[in-house]
């Protein structure tokens, strides 16, 4: 008993020591791995003081009692249905008024469900387009316009259309193919070797950010797709069912990569009605 | 001073009766009944913590310029929501500790609650009269995933940016009405600025009421319903065996409370976790990698990362891939959980009111169908890390990928199998415990190759030779009882006293309707049996 009685003040006393600390320490500036270390031995040391007690001083028999089997309430139960019968029958009688409360809290709610309209913006054509247009130059997120000779060979560069550096839904992968690769699509939609395809992977919407220049191959580290840029960038594994659609591109006067249209579909994740 | 105000609420609004029956109420106390009460606590820990972020957090996705402690942030463009939560995480006096306890307990908070309904469900704790807490508990642990995806979509860095991407994308998936959801749901295309607050009051205010309004219903239904045990030592059908809430089983329990808040918030201090300031802020065109969730949407990381690329597409319009592993799959894994305790009773017919917990080997279908179903899980869980996994082991992640689509359709399956034949074995040896079974059992069950026996319902209680209820007063007059058994020196005594020895005779044998009673009119001691 004595033993226990020791124990149990010790943890109470390394648990007061440690919250006067942890005043201390968040007084001197607070620290997060000591207010972390702290807290341990302050909730701690009451938590194996309350254990210890309980199992050391507190009385530990097992005591038993009558489990009441719920079925026995039935007999409450002719009671019960008999008042609420009698409370009904009103009601009842007066059948038509009934029905008209609840067709009124009917039409209440659906009236009520209307605001949830509110909530979003109409989907309407929204995914169906993008922000590109014919003539618009690619920059990068910073704004700056991009030539073919800006790009390394074999190498991918971000870009949005002029003007729209924050639409998602935009975001466009240069990629310059090494000299021997043929460029995919149709052969005016590149540049000297340089195509574009949206960067947003068509499984889940993440952003195909890693390139393997070996291969050629664009992958999402979300999910693993893998699209290989020479194929038109088709999937090659993972998840993803169709390839990332590709952007048509030229080149303007001043020598600037820019857009010949929009994307000619869809981008991004797969919905009920995205066209073929 | 506690007795006047005790008295002083007494006099208003009476209870006198309910505090004395809950003061001696009996809670069973084996240690697997304390994982619900882990996740109890674990909430605790979360509303409280949760309100001192609510202190610095700031909802807003308006664009600010970094200019706090965080060197390596300086100068970054990025939303108020991320720039609060590091300048929580920096410039705020136990802010870091706060945020950490908060995420640890989250996961904490669904760990014990998924570890808990394992327990409910191989100890067929599920079955009449718990089917409505059952129901609302799988609810409990829908909000939980809800509110903890909700949480960690907040601070708007790049890996929870990536999440609701994804999410996103899922509800884009649905068939139909995919479109409308995701614009509702998000305000418009994503990444749509309506989406962080609307998390925000969903985090703090919906989910959270919702929770705590079912916790109270399903603590309520324990209390009412009072807990189950297993067949050990005195428990019936028809009793209640373990100490009184006051004072044991409260010193054990709020023992248990300042245990986990210990563990939540030492690891708020010394583990990082979720360290928004390496992610960085959200950019609509980057991704971290490697990109994982938290632990528990493993399950659907994985189903989303090895799913075949299979969509349908007919008359022109198209579900799309997302939605197998994204929807079908949780939707099936719930619509399952909510049916069981009712395909269950359906398929064995046993419709009647069980308080006595079954063991594993008693129920060979369902153990086998638990063990196919957690093996399903835990290869998606490991599926959700295949990049992680094919790094480690220097493979490719497409090797890994294929090595999942093949072991997650059959390995369940194999290891479902065998646990059906190891719980039948088990079912009809003698054996207390599964390392004493001889191989051959399982191999042959019944020893002499006849058919496994059909799961039955629970055995009942082991009859305990030379049991007595003796019935005694107590030194102020009033009567008890208790239950002996001879020959294994088990005595339990009622948990209360009664007015007169036949309303105590009725109480005992309501507990034990088949035990003798022995009347006794010398008080008893009560650790010195006859």
């Amino acid at each position: 008993m004595n033993g226990a009685r020791g124990r149990i003040l010790a943890a109470i006393g390394a648990s007061m020591l440690a919250s006067v600390g942890l005043t201390i320490v968040y007084a001197l500036g607070g620290d997060p791995q000591i207010e972390g270390v702290l807290l341990g031995v302050s909730l701690g040391g009451i938590a194996i003081g309350l254990v210890l007690f309980g199992h050391h001083l507190l009385p530990g028999d097992q005591f038993v009692e009558p489990r009441d089997v719920i079925p026995h309430a039935t007999a409450e139960r002719p009671g019960v249905e008999a008042a609420f019968e009698a409370g009904a029958e009103p009601i009842e009688r007066r059948r038509a008024i009934a029905i008209a409360f609840v067709a009124s809290l009917g039409l209440l709610g659906i009236a009520a469900l209307f605001p949830i309209r509110s909530l979003g913006t109409r989907p309407g054509r929204t995914l169906f387009r993008t922000q590109w247009r014919r003539g618009r130059r690619a920059v990068t997120d910073s704004g700056r316009p991009i030539q073919v000779s800006d790009l390394d060979l074999n190498s991918v560069v971000t870009v949005f259309p002029e003007g729209h550096e924050n639409a998602a839904d935009s975001q466009t992968l240069l990629i310059r193919l090494p000299d021997d690769v043929p460029p995919p699509g149709p052969s005016n939609w590149s540049v000297s070797g340089v195509v574009a395809f949206s960067k947003i992977c068509t499984h889940a919407g993440c952003p195909v950010g890693l390139y393997q220049a070996e291969t050629q191959e664009l992958f999402c580290p979300c999910h693993q797709s893998t699209f290989s840029v020479p194929e038109g960038a088709k999937p090659t594994f993972g998840p993803a069912t169709r390839p990332l659609p590709q952007l048509p591109i030229g080149v303007d006067e001043a020598g600037f990569i820019v857009s010949l249209s929009d994307y000619t579909e869809p981008v991004g994740p797969g919905f009920w009605n995205r066209p073929e | 001073m506690i007795r006047r105000l005790a008295r002083w609420i007494d006099d208003r609004i009476g209870g006198s009766a309910f505090a004395e029956s809950a003061l001696s109420k009996i809670f069973p106390d084996h240690w697997s009944f304390m994982l619900g009460e882990i996740a109890l606590y674990a909430f605790v820990v979360l509303v409280i913590t949760g309100i001192f972020l609510t202190f610095f957090f700031d909802p807003s996705v308006a664009e600010t310029t970094y200019n706090g402690s965080y060197a390596p942030l300086q100068g970054t463009t990025m939303s108020e929501a991320y720039r609060s939560v590091v300048e929580l995480s920096f410039d705020v006096r136990a802010g870091l500790v706060m945020r950490q306890a908060h995420h640890w307990a989250a996961i904490v908070f669904i760990a014990a609650i998924v570890v808990h309904l394992l327990r409910v469900f191989f100890t067929g704790a599920f079955r009449r009269p718990r089917e409505l807490n059952w129901i609302v508990g799988v609810t409990l642990l829908v909000l939980a995933f809800f509110n903890g995806f909700t949480g960690y979509s907040l601070p708007d860095d790049l890996l929870s940016g990536t999440g609701l991407r994804i999410a996103y994308s899922i509800a884009l998936s649905v068939p139909v009405v995919g479109t409308w959801i995701a614009f509702l749901i998000f305000g418009g295309e994503f990444p749509a600025e309506a989406i962080i607050p609307r998390l925000f009051v969903t985090h703090i205010l919906l989910v959270p009421a919702a929770i705590v309004a079912l916790l109270t219903v399903h603590l309520a239904l324990i209390w009412r319903q009072k807990h189950t045990d297993f067949a050990v030592r005195g428990r019936r059908e028809s009793n209640v065996v373990g100490p009184k809430l006051w004072p044991t089983y409260a010193a054990f329990s709020t023992g248990l409370f300042f245990a986990v808040s210990a563990v939540t918030l030492a690891m708020g201090g010394l583990v990082q976790v979720n360290p928004v300031w390496v992610y960085g802020p959200f950019r609509v065109s980057e991704v971290p990698s490697p990109a994982q969730p938290d632990w528990w949407l493993g399950w659907l990381e994985g189903a989303l990362r090895i799913f075949p690329p299979w969509e349908i597409r007919a008359f022109s319009y198209e579900i799309p891939n997302p939605f197998f592993p994204g929807v079908v799959v949780p939707t099936v894994t719930f619509g399952a959980l909510y049916l069981w305790p009712f395909l269950e009773a359906r398929f064995t017919g046993d419709r009647g009111p069980h308080h006595l917990l079954e063991r594993a080997r008693d129920h060979p279908v369902r153990t086998a169908f638990g063990i196919t179903a957690l093996t399903f899980f835990v290869l998606l869980q490991l599926a959700a890390s295949n990049d992680l996994i094919a790094h480690r082991f220097s493979a490719s992640v497409a090797t890994i990928s294929w090595a999942f689509r093949i072991l997650v359709p059959v390995l369940p399956l194999i290891l479902g199998y065998a646990t059906y034949r190891l719980m039948t074995a088990l079912k009809a040896s003698t054996v207390e415990r599964f390392a004493e079974l001889p191989l051959r059992a399982v191999v042959k069950p019944g020893g002499d190759g006849e058919a496994p026996p059909e799961a039955e319902p629970a055995a009942p209680a082991p009859s305990e030779v030379g049991a007595m209820i003796f019935i005694f007063p107590d030194p102020d007059g009033r009567w008890r009882w208790s239950y002996r058994v001879t020959d294994n020196g088990l005595e339990l005594r009622s948990h209360k006293s009664f007015v007169s020895p036949d309303v105590a005779e009725h109480a005992a044998v309501q507990a034990y309707p088949d035990t003798p009673v022995v009347q006794s009119t010398e008080p008893v001691a009560p650790t010195s049996p006859p």
